[in-house]
C-alpha cells in the first residue's frame, strides 16, 4: 500500500524523477487552464448567457462574495490568490474519484508548496499594504519579546496548514483503501461520497485560513490603531460624568 | 526477545494509543462547538450563514489535532524510521 503519491515513479533519469504527483498536478493545472481558454473563448454579456459561462460566473461571484464576506475589504486584491488555490485543491480533491487517479493534494510535497505560498504571500500583501517598517512592526507588538513567539506562531500555522489538508486527503484515499479488503462492494462507495465532502470543506477551509492570514498581516496596524481611538473616546466618555458629580 | 520484533510491537501498541487518546480531546471539542452553533442558529437563525462558515472553519482547525495523530500513527505503522533502520543495520 503507497502512502504517498510521490512513491509512484513513472520515469527517471539521474535524479530526475516524473512521479505521480507531478503528472496529476500537471493533469489538474491542464483541466483548469484548458476548461476555462475553452470557455472565455466567446465570452458574452448579452442576456443570454452559454451554460459554460454560467457556471463559471457563478463559481467566480461566489467566491467573491465569500471573500468579501470573510475579509469585510474589496475582493479584487484577494481574488486570483485565493481563488487559485481553492480551485485547484477543489478540483484536485474532486478528481480523486476517478478509477487511477491519485489527488496531488494526498502528498505532503503538493501540500507543502501551497502552505509555502501562503506563507510568502503573507508578507507581500502586508508589505503593498503597509509598507516594510509597518509590516515588520507588529512582529515586535505588544512589545519586543513577543517577537520569537510570533516567529514561531507565524511557522507552526503554516505546518499546520500543509499537514491539515494532507492528513485529511490522504486518510480519506486510505480508509477507502482499507475498507476495500474488509467490504468490497458497498461501504467503500458511501466513504468515497464522504471523502468528497471532506474534499470540498478542506479546499475552502484551505482558502478562508490563507485568506484569513493574509488578511490579518494587512490589518494588524490598522486595527490596532482604531482599538486605541475607541479606547480614548470611551475613556473621555467615562471622565465626563465624574466631572459632571 | 530480539529489537525487531519489540520495535514492531512497541510501534503498534503506541500507534492504536495514539489514535485513541489523541481522538478523546478533538471529538469532546466538536461536539461542544457544534452544540454551540446549533444553539446559536436556533436563537438567530438570519445569521446561519455566518454561524456555519465559523463552524465550518472552526471544526476543521480543532480536527486538525485529531488528522496529527492520525499522521504520527500512520508514520508509526507504513513508514517507522526505525524499523527501517534496524532492518538494514541488524537484518541486512
Amino acid at each position: 500500500m503507497e502512502i504517498s503519491p510521490d512513491n509512484i515513479i513513472f520515469w527517471q533519469w539521474q535524479f530526475i524523477h516524473i512521479n505521480a504527483t507531478l503528472v496529476y498536478s500537471w493533469l489538474v493545472i491542464a483541466v483548469l487552464s484548458i476548461g476555462s481558454w475553452l470557455i472565455t473563448r466567446n465570452l458574452t454579456h448579452g442576456p443570454e448567457l452559454s451554460r459554460w459561462q454560467n457556471l463559471l460566473e457563478v463559481i467566480v461571484s461566489m467566491i467573491q462574495q465569500q471573500i468579501e464576506e470573510a475579509s469585510r475589504q474589496p475582493s479584487r486584491q484577494y481574488l486570483h490568490f485565493i481563488g487559485t488555490l481553492f480551485l485547484f485543491i477543489v478540483a484536485s480533491n474532486i478528481l480523486d474519484v476517478i478509477p487511477g487517479f491519485t489527488a496531488p493534494t494526498s502528498s505532503l510535497s503538493t501540500t507543502t508548496a501551497l502552505a509555502s505560498c501562503v506563507f510568502v504571500a503573507v508578507p507581500f500583501f502586508g508589505i503593498a499594504r503597509q509598507g516594510l517598517k509597518g509590516y515588520l512592526s507588529h512582529y515586535i507588538k505588544p512589545t519586543p519579546f513577543m517577537l520569537p513567539f510570533n516567529i514561531i506562531g507565524e511557522l507552526s500555522r503554516t505546518v499546520a496548514l500543509a499537514i491539515r489538508l494532507f492528513g485529511n486527503i490522504m486518510s480519506g484515499s486510505l480508509v477507502v483503501a482499507i475498507l476495500l479488503s474488509l467490504t468490497p462492494l458497498f461501504f467503500p462507495i458511501v466513504m468515497q461520497a464522504f471523502g468528497l465532502l471532506i474534499g470540498v470543506i478542506q479546499a475552502y477551509v484551505f482558502a478562508i485560513l490563507a485568506l484569513v492570514y493574509i488578511a490579518s498581516g494587512q490589518r494588524a496596524q490598522s486595527a490596532e490603531e482604531t482599538e486605541a481611538n475607541e479606547e480614548t473616546v470611551e475613556s473621555e466618555e467615562s471622565q465626563n460624568p465624574n466631572s459632571k458629580n | 526477545m530480539d529489537s525487531i520484533s519489540i520495535i514492531g510491537m512497541v510501534s503498534i501498541i503506541i500507534a492504536g494509543l495514539t489514535i485513541a487518546v489523541g481522538s478523546i480531546g478533538p471529538a469532546l471539542g466538536e461536539g461542544r462547538a457544534l452544540s454551540q452553533a446549533l444553539i446559536a442558529i436556533a436563537q438567530q437563525p438570519d445569521e446561519s450563514g455566518t454561524i456555519t462558515r465559523t463552524l465550518f472553519v472552526g471544526l476543521a482547525m480543532v480536527e486538525s489535532t485529531a488528522i496529527y495523530c492520525f499522521v504520527i500513527a500512520l508514520i508509526l505503522i507504513f513508514a517507522n524510521p526505525f524499523w527501517d533502520y534496524v532492518i538494514q543495520h541488524v537484518g541486512g
